[in-house]
């Protein structure tokens, strides 16, 4: 069994180093991580306005760009964090707390050092992970009739919802608009066009890019028009910092595992979202060190192991979403809907059918992560540069390369005003406090919920009994159902007022926090009302 | 009034109502929607059955969450301090503005007016931005544009056309 992987795995390296492949993987390396750094981008929206180029191209030099761009954009979203204190990326605001007060205490090359370090370490045990795992899950996975399908999709669904930064009933609301919106076009089984508005355009269903680009992309800029400002001086980071000795390297070490396994450990749980991952390895440092009090101060245990989480998650989101065929989170929900238009189901058959994907996107990650190490070193001078490119210039040429992308997909101009659609669609559930990733989640999976879950009980004669009477699907049902009584028992702890978790989990900064010193310098900015209310992760975390 | 809303809006307990009717109304559209296809039964579900049950259980939602605002604003109004930042109405109307003017005029202009019209327009969006400073970045990317997206990559979109 593990013979026949690595064999495979061989084969997987073979296919990743031909060169066009590896042309692929390596531009989405560097692209990733360019608009990783830029303000405001992250891996959602890095990969969503990339994502039309794939369409034109072959599975798997597609795949392995995607994968590329996400972890390079991943990284580069720690490099604003570290550096000028942007939480830009939800995921990296907890490394705010103490990278940047690295950075002023002239340590800024040492913690993005330890960051690579960190990544690359836990990276690397995700990948393990995930040759070791994924044959045995896929053995199980054939043993997945509709009526487990559907558990095990629910299961991540609300997953999905509750554990994403918000509310939790919040989060499952916006997974059944995703569902809804899924359903948008032409059932399958009966042809009837459905929420089509007599809209031919819509027949098909809602593009993929578009929404992700307008909850992603355009309710993104509409959030930070006006509010984002690039803050900092020029901060100087030469190669030689960036190496860490050899004592910060062993204070490093055990906080570096720790995060991996926490990273690991939810990056197996489908559905949990990656910044609740890092929060809770944060915390994990902070609660099990001997001096809690030098964190927020510069800890380097601090960055290095929500730094590792967050990469360990990454690489074990891939085991679920390729053999299973249902994506962790929002950005494993895209990676999956872009093989889903190159005509490939990923599932259990991916690994027999489409053997030099699966394991030539698993050699890739470890190219593309040696890749992303070799690239950064160099390139970090001109990352600080990168960091600094004013909103103002940034999000304009931003929205040019999104319409002119939606528009190159079907050469159709109504896909465009999709994603003015939903960017204001997604400004409102903002507005009002929604968390917006899980829409996505929802979107992606939800055709194959209805497909599995009208299966089921098409074999079952409308028996609703079928998902508890087998024993796999039973499983997921009862884990759904321990995950909705966990979520009510602290919604009533909550509102007996007694604040149950309490400080458990660290408040990151704000976005509107860290732009406070300019902001009361703007004179159009004077007006004491500007104040923290968007990406308030730390306070929801809690929740 | 914009005012009033715009702080209305802002208080938890206002906007979980105002989330929880959205739900509600969201909810009863797809029910009310799903109920002209057909919806059959459970053995024999038709093309109605999900996006009925999707929004049954979305007016469920939008119950709890009206419910747990009322709760909250007795609860919860102490701890309603620091909120919202002004409504950026300039940045707002011309990034949607933009993108309205990139639909229009890839149809009745061609891909250059429209690339123009989508930068220049968001740029004056931003209030650091002045007409200027909008014009060359707009004329910059335009001709990005046409180097990359036209002639390089030979995108379907000619460059002017008449509708």
């Amino acid at each position: 069994m593990i013979g026949q992987s690595l064999t495979a795995l061989w084969q997987g390296f073979g296919v990743a180093l031909e060169p066009h492949n590896f042309m692929w993987s390596f531009f989405g390396v560097l692209i990733g991580n360019l608009i990783g750094v830029l303000p405001g981008m992250g891996p959602l929206s890095a990969i969503s306005i990339l994502l039309p180029i794939t369409y034109s191209m072959h599975p798997v030099p597609a795949i392995l760009m995607l994968a590329g761009i996400f972890y390079g954009s991943q990284y580069g979203g720690a490099i604003g964090a570290i550096l000028l204190n942007l939480p830009c990326h939800p995921p990296h605001a907890v490394t705010c707390l103490d990278g940047y007060p690295m950075t002023r205490n002239g340590k800024g090359g040492t913690a993005l050092g330890l960051t690579m370090i960190a990544s690359f370490f836990a990276a690397s045990v995700g990948i393990i992970l995930m040759i070791f795992a994924s044959p045995l899950l896929v053995k199980v996975a054939f043993k997945f009739g509709p009526a487990e399908l559907f558990s095990i999709m629910l299961l991540g669904l609300l997953t999905g919802g509750t554990m994403s930064s918000g509310s939790a009933i919040k989060g499952v609301c916006m997974t059944v608009v995703g569902l809804l919106l899924g359903v948008v076009g032409t059932d399958v089984n009966s042809g009837t066009m459905r929420f089509t508005f007599g809209l031919t355009h819509l027949a098909d269903g809602v593009e993929l890019v578009a929404l992700a680009l307008g909850l992603f992309g355009v309710t993104e800029f509409l959030r930070n028009v006006n509010r984002l400002h690039a803050v900092g001086a020029s901060t100087k980071v030469r190669l030689r910092d960036m190496r860490p000795s050899l004592s910060e390297l062993k204070r490093a070490f055990w906080p570096t595992v720790r995060g991996t396994s926490v990273g690991a450990l939810f990056g197996a749980m489908p559905g949990t979202g990656p910044t609740i991952t890092t929060f809770i390895a944060y915390a994990l440092e902070k609660k099990i060190s001997k001096t809690p009090e030098r964190f927020g101060h510069g800890a380097l245990e601090g960055v290095a192991s929500p730094e590792a989480a967050s990469h360990a998650k990454t690489q074990v989101d891939f085991i679920p979403t390729m053999s299973l065929g249902i994506p962790g989170d929002p950005v494993m929900a895209l990676i999956l809907g872009a093989l889903l238009i190159q005509g490939i189901q990923p599932g259990p058959q991916l690994l027999t059918e489409h053997a030099d994907i699966f394991w030539g996107l698993i050699a890739s990650f470890w190219i593309g992560n040696v890749l992303l190490v070799v690239l950064n070193v160099p390139l970090i001078q001109i990352w600080v540069k990168v960091l600094q490119v004013p909103y103002r210039y940034l999000f304009p040429s931003a929205l040019f390369f999104i319409a002119v992308g939606v528009y190159s997909t079907n050469n159709s101009l109504f896909e465009v005003g999709e994603v003015l659609v939903f960017g204001l669609m997604g400004a409102c559930f903002v507005a009002l406090k929604f968390p917006v990733a899980p829409i996505l989640l929802g979107y992606v999976l939800g055709p194959m919920v209805e497909e599995n879950f009208r299966r089921a009980l098409l074999i079952s004669h409308g028996q609703l009994s079928v998902f508890v009477e087998r024993p796999i699907s039973a499983a997921f049902i009862a884990a759904s159902s321990l995950l909705i009584i966990a979520q009510l028992i602290f919604a009533m702890r909550r509102a007996l007022g007694k604040n149950a978790q309490g400080n458990l989990l660290p408040t990151a900064p704000t976005l509107d926090e860290v732009q406070m010193p300019k902001a009361a310098s703007d004179k159009d900015f004077g007006r004491s009302s500007v104040s923290s209310d968007h990406i308030n992760f730390g306070k929801h975390g809690a929740q | 009034m914009v005012n009033f809303l715009g702080r209305s809006l802002t208080r938890p307990h206002t906007r979980d109502y105002c989330a929880g009717a959205l739900m509600m109304l969201i909810g009863l559209g797809a029910v009310s929607q799903g109920f002209n296809y057909e919806v059959g039964s459970l053995t024999q579900m038709g093309a109605g059955f999900f996006p009925v049950a999707l929004g049954v259980i979305l007016m469920l939602l939008g119950v709890v969450l009206v419910c747990g605002a009322r709760r909250k604003s007795i609860a919860a109004e102490k701890s309603a301090g620091a909120e919202h930042g002004a409504p950026q109405w300039r940045g707002w109307i011309a990034i949607l503005a933009s993108i309205v003017a990139f639909v229009v005029l890839g149809k009745y202009g061609g891909l250059l007016p429209a690339s123009f019209a989508i930068v220049f327009i968001s740029a004056l969006g931003d209030r650091e931005n002045t007409v200027k400073s909008a014009f060359i970045l707009a004329a910059s990317i335009s001709a990005i544009c046409v180097v990359v997206f036209w002639w390089a990559l030979q995108l379907q979109f000619p460059l002017f056309t008449w509708g």
